[in-house]
């Protein structure tokens, strides 16, 4: 089958499974092929980070069920397909949250952990990584293990951030939080340009639950960075009760052109005026803040067949300003379309050698697929590069593997961990073989890219 | 204690397991049978986390004849209220697989078929007794008529479906019903990876379209209804013509 990321840039035809029960994995780990297997979650992240082309793909969504939970602690133990949809929909009705949300509700945990999604509260809480306690996975020969910090540092920190390389997960147990209702107070300001907005959420990120910048990427010149700035807090005198909200979808690709400069300029100006000059305070369901896209379903839809590329960076504190800078430049002058771009600041490293973030500011841009746009991603790539700081790697789709080796200065321990594990090179990804994650030795002659149009 | 309760036959399926979901969340208990005892376990601790309700595991296989009273008088004693029944076990063997080692037909009949009889024929004096009741056999589309390309599958399920008729006339007349549920493409791992498939349907819309028919106590039902359509035009090709067709 043909499966591809959320963007729909990248795309792998691959030889799939989809396992209801957990002996099925085993099977499906006895034979691997010669190119190797990855698992897929829900298919949320952008690029290819969980394409396998031309080989094999373990399908997690079936692999749903929620084991074991703890009211006195929060703790809780499911499989590696349940969502953060179906956690919600669970558990805030009765006053518990996920320590951290991802920016949509239907990525998985298993996805949560390979990639230590971060969320908007990440100056207080740290990544997904920082709240898991122990996993089950079944390593790439086949054997069950349980992994913990802290009788197994050096898998842990691989399998967190890890990209899916270390072999399956299975089962993961993590903290919830208690949350007074399920109801946000969200506060929303304009922002006039990008020094204030830097001020601003430097300013909250230690006293704001959760706080998210929303910039126009195509405002430029004096008005470069600005934006809406929202924080938001959990109410203590709302109810605990949940609705799933009323979903509407986008029913087919638009075509390509909707989305050009002038549209787009358009939408962003009208969403920056929606806020009041003197800003505004109102009442939210938790999960309308937390995951706003995910009120429309197959949005990556809009963008077309092309589909979109989805570039998100970190920079250092100290270089945030400037580098930030730059890469809003960049982006409004190549006049490439970019929707609302979203800045955030972050609190620092993850537990993973791989996990993205630092302490710093994060930027994450769309693009819709156009000629032109690759070089474009290439030029945030380099300027992320020259200011100390890190992509993405759950979105990123132009990193070379030189770069990636410098963003990333824990990948040594990373690739002794693989050695230990994972000796034979089974776990693969489009991604892994991109950036040489593994090592120098794992470019396959026969490997094509698989950032390419659909097959037609 | 009031309320109903299922026996779910065959619960590591994924028609089962969305079914058991459906019951679950409207508060319904649940008995888990099946033989992959872990899987079970996992099922049972979801439901109780999700839907807050009872849930209990028990060893069931269809092709131990031999225990199927023993289980049936287990089931009894541990039902609690109104006891229904969703019995979703089956196997399919690609039928070129037994055209290779016919020994394997056996196996595919005494599952689906003979199990299924077994099993149910132990239970019905159970649901008898208790003069109320729903029973839903999932049964399957391929009984309607032998094709080529899975006819000791679907030998299985045409006598499955006799079968059932017989035994919904006989318990009508206790009160209780039976449901045979025949569904057309549904995205289980029994169709995972088949050519050709169209219009699939979710188990979760599956299971609840089986729930709500056995609500309201129906006959046989198609699911999803359109496949009514598709069948019966299929039973109505002339065999001369249908023997030279690859449908």
């Amino acid at each position: 089958m043909t499966l591809t990321g959320w963007g729909r840039t990248a795309w792998a035809g691959v030889t799939a499974a989809r396992p209801e029960r957990i002996r099925d994995v085993y099977e499906i780990l006895g034979d691997v092929g010669d190119d190797g297997l990855i698992v897929h979650g829900a298919g949320r992240s952008y690029g290819d980070v969980a394409l396998n082309r031309d080989g094999r793909v373990l399908l997690s969504e079936r692999l749903d069920r929620i084991l074991a939970f703890d009211e006195a602690t929060g703790e809780i133990v499911c499989e590696a397909g349940v969502t953060f949809a179906e956690l919600i929909e669970t558990f805030l009705p009765r006053g518990f949250l996920v320590p951290v949300a991802p920016g949509t509700s239907f990525a998985t945990v298993g996805g949560a952990v390979a990639n230590d999604v971060h969320g908007k509260n990440h100056d207080r809480v740290g990544s997904f990584g920082d709240h898991v306690r122990w996993f089950e996975m079944a390593l790439p020969d086949g054997q069950l293990i349980r992994v913990d910090p802290d009788t197994q540092p050096g898998l842990f920190a691989a399998t967190v951030g890890g990209l899916g390389l270390t072999g399956v997960l299975l089962t993961v147990c993590f903290r919830m939080v208690t949350v007074p209702s399920a109801r946000m107070e969200v506060e929303e300001s304009r922002i006039p340009d990008l020094d204030a907005f830097l001020d601003a959420l430097v300013a909250v990120r230690e006293t704001a639950d959760y706080s998210v910048g929303w910039i126009d990427a195509l405002a430029s010149g004096a008005s470069l960075g600005r934006g809406i700035l929202q924080t938001a807090f959990f109410k203590t005198d709302a109810p605990a009760t949940f609705r799933p909200r009323r979903r509407i979808s986008v029913p087919a690709d638009l075509p390509g052109w909707v989305l050009n400069p002038v549209t787009v300029s358009t939408f962003n100006r009208f969403y920056f005026r929606r806020v009041p000059e003197e800003g505004r305070t109102g009442e939210r369901a938790a999960d309308a803040f937390l995951f706003p896209l995910d009120a429309v379903g197959r949005w990556n839809r809009i963008y077309g067949r092309r589909g979109f590329y989805q570039f998100q960076c970190v920079i250092p504190d100290d270089a945030a300003g400037d580098g930030i800078r730059k890469l809003l430049e960049i982006a409004s002058s190549a006049r490439a379309g970019s929707f609302l771009a979203v800045l955030k600041t972050l609190g620092g490293e993850g537990r993973g050698f791989l996990s993205f973030p630092m302490r710093g500011v994060t930027l994450a841009l769309d693009f819709p697929a156009r000629r032109g746009v690759r070089e474009l991603l290439h030029r945030l790539t380099d300027i992320t590069m020259l200011h100390g700081g890190r992509v993405y790697l759950a979105k990123d789709a132009v990193l070379t593997p030189e770069q990636f080796s410098e963003m990333y200065p824990r990948l040594d321990d990373f690739r002794a961990v693989l050695r230990d594990v994972d000796p034979d090179g089974r776990m693969r990804s489009d991604l892994s073989r991109r950036l040489h994650i593994r090592g120098e030795g794992e470019w396959r002659a026969t490997a094509g890219s698989s950032w390419a149009h659909p097959p037609a | 204690m009031a309320g109903d309760c299922w026996l779910i036959l065959g619960a590591s399926s994924s028609i089962a397991r969305a079914f058991a979901r459906a019951v679950a969340e409207r508060g319904d208990r649940v008995l888990l049978a099946g033989r992959d005892q872990d899987d079970l376990a996992r099922t049972a601790a979801d439901l109780g986390i999700r839907y807050g309700v009872e849930c209990e595991i028990l060893e069931f296989d269809a092709l131990a004849f031999d225990r199927h009273a023993d289980f049936a008088a287990l089931v009894e004693a541990r039902a609690f209220g109104s006891l229904n029944v969703f019995l979703a076990f089956g196997t399919m063997v690609d039928q070129s697989q037994i055209d290779r080692s016919p020994s394997l037909a056996r196996l595919v009949l005494d599952t689906n078929l003979g199990g299924a009889i077994s099993i149910l024929s132990h239970l019905a004096p159970v649901m008898e007794a208790q003069g109320k009741g729903r029973i839903v056999v999932i049964g399957s589309v391929a009984g309607d008529r032998g094709r080529r390309a899975n006819h000791v599958y679907g030998a299985a399920k045409a006598g499955l479906h006799a079968y059932c008729q017989g035994l919904r006339a006989r318990l009508f007349r206790s009160g209780v019903t039976l449901t045979t549920i025949k569904p057309g493409f549904v995205d289980t791992s029994m169709t995972w990876g088949l050519p050709g498939l169209f219009l699939v349907a979710s188990p979760a819309a599956c299971a609840r379209a089986c729930l709500r028919h056995a609500d309201r106590g129906a006959g046989v039902r198609y699911v999803p209804a359109f496949w009514w359509g598709i069948m019966t035009t299929i039973r109505l090709i002339p065999e001369p013509l249908f023997k030279r067709l690859s449908i």
